[in-house]
């Protein structure tokens, strides 16, 4: 098909609008986490590190960041070993039931948020009488993180040879040091990829975590919800909003440099859990 | 291969202590032996935990739904009834919302889906190899970026005397205010990505050679893109639009953030869950998002569409 030039230069334009649609926004609130004057009025009369330096300053930013950090490092370690496990049981494995486990894994994400926030919450308070905590947190992360280290790990398998582990048997190395010598190695970039993802989806995650946690805890996205509408707290919330922007794409980047199978629809899929 | 090749460091213990004997270990010699055995060692863990923590909680659920809360003590009372869901189903008011709800989640759809299609045909078809990729790594990048922090963007964009009132002034354009509209804009922001990567990938899949092939029988581009593209691009627009629609149909917090007074079928379940301190009937209202997903993606099962998610 042959484009004639002006029908290249329109789709050009268009992709840049939408660029710009995409980024401007993001851009704005970088913007405003220096802007002097706390209505966000535009254009900003003037510039300030005022709100940076009570952000550093201030506990609950902190404490918030020290929850998060801690559900989604427990969430990611769980969901690694069920992860791994999971996909070499289906990759290796024909068994009944099979393909109901393969859509289980993927039932968390692909109904919406506020379907897994509620089921979780209530069975934690209607039917176990559990009281919620940053535990009940890490068990809805991990519920739903798991797909990612699975299906980073399920793809790397269907790539290994299967013929390394054949012979690693031969010569007399047992299930797990197979496992250790042999596959481990072949899986670890997938693994921290999945792990990776694993963190960031834990990290961000918003609506299962307001149902899931418990009413004296704070995760960094619950502590900018609680600021959101506090006139004083709105441009701390900016910095906040800023730092995650920045610290969520770090991770996304490396994890797109180590796994090419995590690129584009698996990722797409991942993050549909976040509605 | 790994294995051979490798060279035992001076000092390092030598390869046949590094590979200990069947016979030193009895649990992996049974493993070994056992097929069965293994399967069951890996599965358990897993599928135990999706089935005791995730099934348990979406049937507990729906039994939830049909129990009441004794307004007097504010306890759960399980006595079978089906009034949550009749209440839900016939009350004037929850069907607006209902209604509403869909609305949002159909605009959104159809905004994405007018936006991702240029965008994504020409980050496959038209930009060069090298361009391709960072154009990809650039849809992405902000779709990591948190989900609050895009919502709380709009807020900033649509304040008072914000970025989008000082742009529409000299166009004689008004800010829509936090509203409606702003919902069905913020969510299309939001969700953009997910339309446009599998809709590029759709695009990407599409062999160069049949669009030469179709130009050489004669076919302008715009016949080329009705007769040969969108067919084979229906179930990646189908997987696009199961996110976008999906997705808003569940969101609460970006009506929260930008919506004003509008409300959603999440801010039901959200307020029954908080306030209200009903959970039998957050239980009722949720499953009308639930079956709604389910009925789209029963229609759409047979495009194939599933299999591109």
């Amino acid at each position: 098909m042959r484009l004639s030039r002006s029908a290249k230069v329109i789709l050009g334009v268009v992709t840049v609008l939408v660029f710009l649609f995409i980024y401007g926004p993001l851009l704005l609130v970088v913007v405003n986490s220096f802007n002097a004057d706390r209505t966000f009025g535009w254009p900003p009369r003037g510039l300030t590190l005022e709100w940076w330096g009570r952000a550093f300053d201030s506990s609950g930013v902190r404490e918030a960041l020290v929850s998060s950090l801690w559900v989604a490092a427990v969430s990611t370690i769980i969901s690694l070993v069920l992860g791994t496990l999971l996909a070499l049981a289906l990759l290796r494995y024909k068994f009944f039931g099979r393909d109901v486990i393969s859509l289980l894994v993927i039932l968390p994400i692909a109904l919406p948020g506020i379907v897994t926030g509620i089921a979780l919450n209530n069975m934690f308070t209607t039917i176990l009488g559990v009281s919620l905590s940053l535990w009940t947190v890490v068990i809805a992360h991990a519920t739903f993180c798991m797909v990612t280290v699975f299906n980073n790990v399920i793809a790397r398998l269907r790539r290994m040879q299967g013929g390394l582990e054949e012979a690693s048997a031969d010569l007399g190395a047992g299930v797990f040091t197979t496992f250790r010598l042999v596959t481990f190695p072949q899986l670890r970039s997938a693994l921290l990829a999945g792990g990776l993802l694993a963190f960031a989806l834990s990290f961000d995650e918003i609506i299962v975590t307001t149902f899931t946690i418990g009413a004296g805890d704070t995760t960094l996205p619950i502590w900018i919800l609680q600021n959101l509408f506090r006139p004083n707290q709105a441009p701390v919330v900016n910095v906040v909003a800023v730092v995650l922007i920045v610290v969520s794409i770090v991770p996304i980047w490396l994890a797109q440099r180590l796994s090419e199978d995590s690129v584009g629809i698996g990722a797409v899929r991942v993050k549909g859990s976040k509605g | 291969m790994a294995l051979q090749s490798q060279q035992p460091a001076p000092g390092a213990p030598s390869v046949a202590s590094a590979v200990p004997r069947p016979k030193a270990n009895k649990v992996s010699a049974l493993l070994h032996r056992s097929p069965r055995l293994r399967l069951a060692g890996l599965i358990t863990a897993p599928a135990g935990w999706l089935v005791l923590v995730y099934i348990a909680a979406l049937a507990a659920l729906l039994i939830t739904a049909f129990w009441t809360v004794d307004t007097f003590t504010g306890k759960v009372s399980t006595a079978w009834t089906t009034d949550n869901l009749v209440t839900v189903v016939t009350d004037p008011v929850y069907q607006r919302i209902t209604l509403r709800t869909l609305w949002i989640a159909f605009a959104v759809t159809v905004i994405d889906l007018i936006l991702a299609l240029p965008m994504a045909f020409f980050i496959a078809k038209v930009a060069s190899a090298r361009w391709q990729k960072l154009l990809v790594v650039a849809v992405l990048m902000p779709l990591w970026a948190s989900y609050l922090v895009k919502a709380y963007a709009w807020r900033n964009v649509l304040a008072d005397g914000g970025l989008l009132e000082w742009l529409g002034a000299p166009l004689g354009l008004q800010s829509p205010g936090y509203s409606e509209t702003a919902v069905i804009l913020t969510l299309s922001y939001i969700w953009l990505p997910f339309m446009i990567l599998p809709i590029y990938a759709g695009f990407d899949r599409v062999p160069d050679s049949l669009l030469e092939a179709s130009s050489d029988l004669g076919a302008k581009p715009l016949a080329t893109v009705r007769l040969v593209v969108f067919p084979l691009l229906v179930p990646s627009i189908i997987a696009g639009t199961i996110f976008t629609f999906s997705l808003s149909l569940g969101d609460y917090i970006t009506a929260q953030i930008v919506g004003g007074t509008t409300q959603m079928l999440g801010t039901v379940v959200y307020a029954n869950v908080g306030a209200a301190n009903n959970l039998p009937f957050a239980a009722a209202v949720s499953l009308v998002p639930i079956a709604i997903i389910t009925l789209y993606l029963f229609i759409v099962r047979r495009t194939g569409a599933l299999n591109s998610l």
